[in-house]
């Protein structure tokens, strides 16, 4: 009898123009994505064609990479507003470590590692300026935007120093030096596709699958939840929070990489104000800033409309000025419509359950 | 006649408040006399609140009258009552720490008009007023966090006479006190009603009745029970009017066995960061297949001694876990894994993930338990875990997939046992498990303990309801002032010892 009840009312309610209404919010990022893709077909010649698209998904590249490294820190709630200055520094490093090499001046040489050993050096290195971060924050109760706005202002003076603020030309490397090769993961293709596109794939691929099917995955969420319940429940808070950060410097150590790669040069003000438009790509996919929600799908989609909108209004010859202004009317409604669909959803769960 | 009704300053006629399904006053005739201090007492869910609120309005009755000073009077709002010379001091202090005294006291009807500026002298002037009246040396512009707790109540209780209160609600206004703080209390109390003020007071703590009360009155499961002066009658008298001589349900089969320890706590002592001791060397046990119940009132430390169990305090003392001794520094997942779990009291702040899946809100702590080459989450043996869960514990949910917040808190709190009982526990600590959840439930958690205990689990369980604590208890300890003041089988336990019990040392 209940059963039955149960089963009426949701047939009914399916068709109902709430559950309708809740589906479309839902699938808003899907919607937003594809209402811009047509938009900018129509309005835009040729915005369709092969090389213009891959010369866009080859910039959403970059900002993809901080904003899969940021999903989880805002998923617990956190912000990370340093990874645009650890993707400048990290390019950074990597120039200095092709151009100058490592100096031993006792013995009055210089080292210079090959591009198999720079690539993991640098990533260290992002990944270990996201784990002072997740140190401060966690062991030293740190607000997260204070304690990443100080790490962001430490490391993008930390770069300026490593050059005196002049920029590192010529990362192709030198031959009798063995470090030639860096340019390549910036221009080299697999199956007709840059390497970017495919690093951010796969990126995204582990990254979702760590969000799904794995223990941290599972904590991080949590921890956005209800850090009480999380602790309670025996998640290491602490050590998932380091890790976190961790992660977000990593992702970030990449794009420093892509970046320096492609323009075979390292500047140390690359990257600057990187991490709003990550910031943006998360909330437009439709993660909580309040944490607990979030997918990794919805990040990758986001950063999608944010590039394809900024390319998109470059092709239409829009103002850089009209530019900024309807990035943020976007990403204002976006939040909007987010509040919107979790009370929608909160009230469809209360109705489905009675 | 006319000489009673001029002592008395508040009467309810027939007050009733009827919610849907529950009667929480039934037709209850009240009286507070002017002057004294009239204590009201009665167990949890017998009405004392619900009264305190209608005379304060908070709430307005479902029937019934009431007469202050032989006229008859109706509250809306709170104002209303304050108007007419009622104010009440909450439970919980509403106050705020980043402002002064005199901006507390003031606050939301501040001394100012138009644009001018706030008459802040004229504030400062009044509360120089009021904390003379309290005979406190508090300065008007001392930062309220700056003060202690028993003075911060001192604070509520100066707001409520800046109104020019003339009766006054007190609602277990020592909970959260000092001994030498509530001696200061009571000789504020004293003053207050040497200069007409009509106090009412509730508290569990008998003693503390006994020793500040003029007037008790009675409530049982909603209904008016007796009145008496409190200089006639003594704490075994409040005790039968209060439980009434009903007999208590009992869930426990006769003949129960227990093995061994699962549990065994030795001189466990825990200090705050303020250097108040919590918990005070308590030592005890846990057998497997026994239900061991902790009786205590608030602040009693039973909330503190499950969290020093769980690792998420630091204490001192030795903590053996299934024969397995525990350091004082291991966390709480290792614990955890060791088999000890905790369903925790306060369910909305260290329960649930509101916006989770109940799903995921169940198998939160045993996702090591599931691992696919131990990594990746065996997503099919989780939905088997969970469905097997939700159809042991009797979850009604449409879907395991729903955000955990859709569901009743009886059905939330199942959630919540059932990710313990996910993990395999050995031992299982429940703190308050029947808070906030209905009749119907109460028995289904009930019902559920004595099934796990038959199963070797070791429970250990704390309430502030003697009913219940006698209903499923094998052994029953009582905890006060953080110290253990009895561990007596529940064969040997009569009611008023426990309640003595429990006040002891406060």
């Amino acid at each position: 009898m209940k059963t039955s009840q149960n089963i009426a009312s949701q047939q009914s309610s399916v068709f109902s123009g709430e559950s309708l209404l809740l589906l479309a919010l839902k699938m808003r990022t899907f919607i937003a994505l594809f209402l811009i893709l047509a938009f900018f077909t129509f309005m835009v010649p040729g915005f369709l064609a092969a090389s213009s698209v891959v010369i866009m998904v080859k910039h959403i590249a970059i900002n993809a990479f901080l904003a899969l490294g940021i999903t989880f820190v805002i998923i617990t709630a956190g912000i990370d507003l340093s990874i645009g200055a650890i993707l400048g520094f990290c390019g950074m490093v990597a120039g200095w470590l092709i151009t100058k090499g490592i100096v031993l001046p006792m013995f009055g040489i210089a080292i210079f590692p090959s591009v198999w050993l720079i690539v993991p050096i640098v990533l260290v290195i992002g990944g270990l300026i996201g784990a002072v971060n997740g140190i401060l924050i966690t062991r030293y109760n740190v607000a997260p935007f204070i304690c990443t706005l100080g790490t962001m202002y430490i490391v993008r003076g930390a770069s300026m120093l490593l050059s005196g603020g002049e920029t590192f030309t010529g990362l192709s490397g030198n031959e009798q030096l063995g470090n030639t090769g860096f340019e390549l993961i910036g221009s080299a293709k697999l199956l007709g596709l840059p390497y970017a596109i495919w690093m951010m794939f796969i990126l995204a691929g582990v990254i979702a699958y760590i969000a799904k099917r794995t223990q941290f995955g599972r904590h991080v969420f949590a921890i956005g939840d209800n850090e009480h319940s999380a602790e309670l429940s025996g998640v290491k808070v602490r050590s998932v929070k380091v890790w976190v950060y961790t992660i977000s410097g990593f992702c970030a150590a990449i794009a420093g990489i892509v970046v320096s790669s492609q323009l075979v040069a390292s500047h140390p003000a690359t990257g600057v104000s990187f991490e709003m438009n990550a910031i943006a790509a998360v909330v437009l996919g439709g993660t909580s800033l309040a944490g607990g929600r979030g997918t990794i799908m919805g990040t990758l989609i986001g950063a999608f409309v944010i590039g394809i909108l900024a390319d998109g209004l470059v092709m239409m010859g829009v103002s850089e000025f009209w530019q900024m202004v309807i990035k943020g009317v976007v990403i204002i409604l976006a939040v909007i419509i987010d509040q919107k669909q979790s009370r929608l959803q909160h009230k469809a769960a209360i109705v489905q359950q009675k | 006649m006319s000489q009673a009704n001029a002592d008395i300053v508040i009467r309810t006629e027939k007050i009733s408040m009827i919610y849907p399904g529950t009667i929480a006053l039934n037709e209850v005739d009240y009286r507070v006399y002017r002057g004294k201090v009239n204590v009201i007492i009665g167990e949890n869910g017998a009405g004392k609140s619900t009264l305190m609120k209608i005379l304060a309005g908070v709430q307005q009755p479902s029937k019934g009258s009431i007469y202050l000073n032989d006229e008859a009077v109706s509250f809306q709002h709170t104002r209303d009552a304050a108007a007419k010379g009622i104010g009440m001091v909450h439970q919980e202090l509403n106050l705020f720490g980043n402002l002064t005294v005199a901006e507390n006291i003031f606050l939301g009807r501040e001394k100012q008009h138009g644009l001018m500026p706030l008459d802040t002298a004229e504030q400062h002037r009044v509360t120089a007023e009021l904390m003379a009246r309290l005979d406190q040396d508090i300065a008007p512009s001392e930062l309220l966090s700056n003060l202690k707790v028993g003075q911060q109540q001192l604070i509520e209780i100066a707001k409520a006479l800046a109104d020019e209160a003339d009766v006054l609600i007190l609602d277990e206004p020592t909970s959260a006190l000092s001994k030498t703080e509530v001696e200061l209390l009571f000789k504020v109390i004293r003053d207050l009603t040497a200069q007409g003020v009509s106090i009412i007071y509730i508290s569990h703590r008998l003693e503390e009745l006994m020793a500040i009360g003029d007037h008790i009155t009675i409530l049982r499961d909603g209904n008016f029970q007796s009145e008496a002066e409190v200089k006639d009658i003594d704490v075994p008298w409040i005790v039968r009017e209060m439980l009434g001589s009903d007999p208590v349900s009992n869930f426990l089969k006769p003949g129960r066995k227990f093995g061994e320890p699962v549990l065994d706590v030795k001189n466990i002592k825990l200090i705050n960061e303020m250097g108040l001791t919590l918990v005070d060397d308590v030592s005890m046990d846990v057998k497997s297949g026994e239900i061991v119940g902790v009786y205590g009132l608030m602040g009693a430390g039973r909330t503190e001694l499950m969290e020093c169990l769980l690792g998420l305090q630091e204490y001192s003392g030795d903590v053996e876990i299934a024969g397995h001794k525990v350091s004082a520094k291991m966390d709480t997942s290792e614990r955890i894994k060791l088999g000890i779990c905790l369903v925790p009291e306060d369910r909305k702040k260290n329960g649930i993930f509101p916006i989770s899946s109940v799903s995921n809100n169940m198998t939160i702590s045993s996702l090591w338990r599931r691992l696919k080459h131990r990594f990746s989450i065996d997503e099919k043996a989780e939905t088997e875990a969970v469905t097997s869960a939700i159809g042991d514990l009797s979850i009604k949910v449409s879907s395991p997939d729903i955000e955990i917040r859709a569901l009743s808190g009886g059905n939330q709190q199942k959630v919540v046992i059932g990710r313990t009982l996910l993990t395999s526990p050995k031992v299982l600590l429940l703190d308050e498990p029947t808070r906030g959840i209905d009749i119907g439930a109460k028995g289904d958690v009930f019902n559920m303990m004595v099934k796990l205990s038959e199963q070797g689990i070791g429970v250990l369980f704390s309430t502030s309801d003697l009913k219940e604590i006698m209903a499923v208890s094998d052994r029953i300890l009582v905890m006060s002032g953080g110290k253990l003041t009895a561990n007596i089988l529940r064969s040997e336990a009569t009611e008023s010892a426990l309640v003595s019990a429990s006040a002891q040392g406060l």
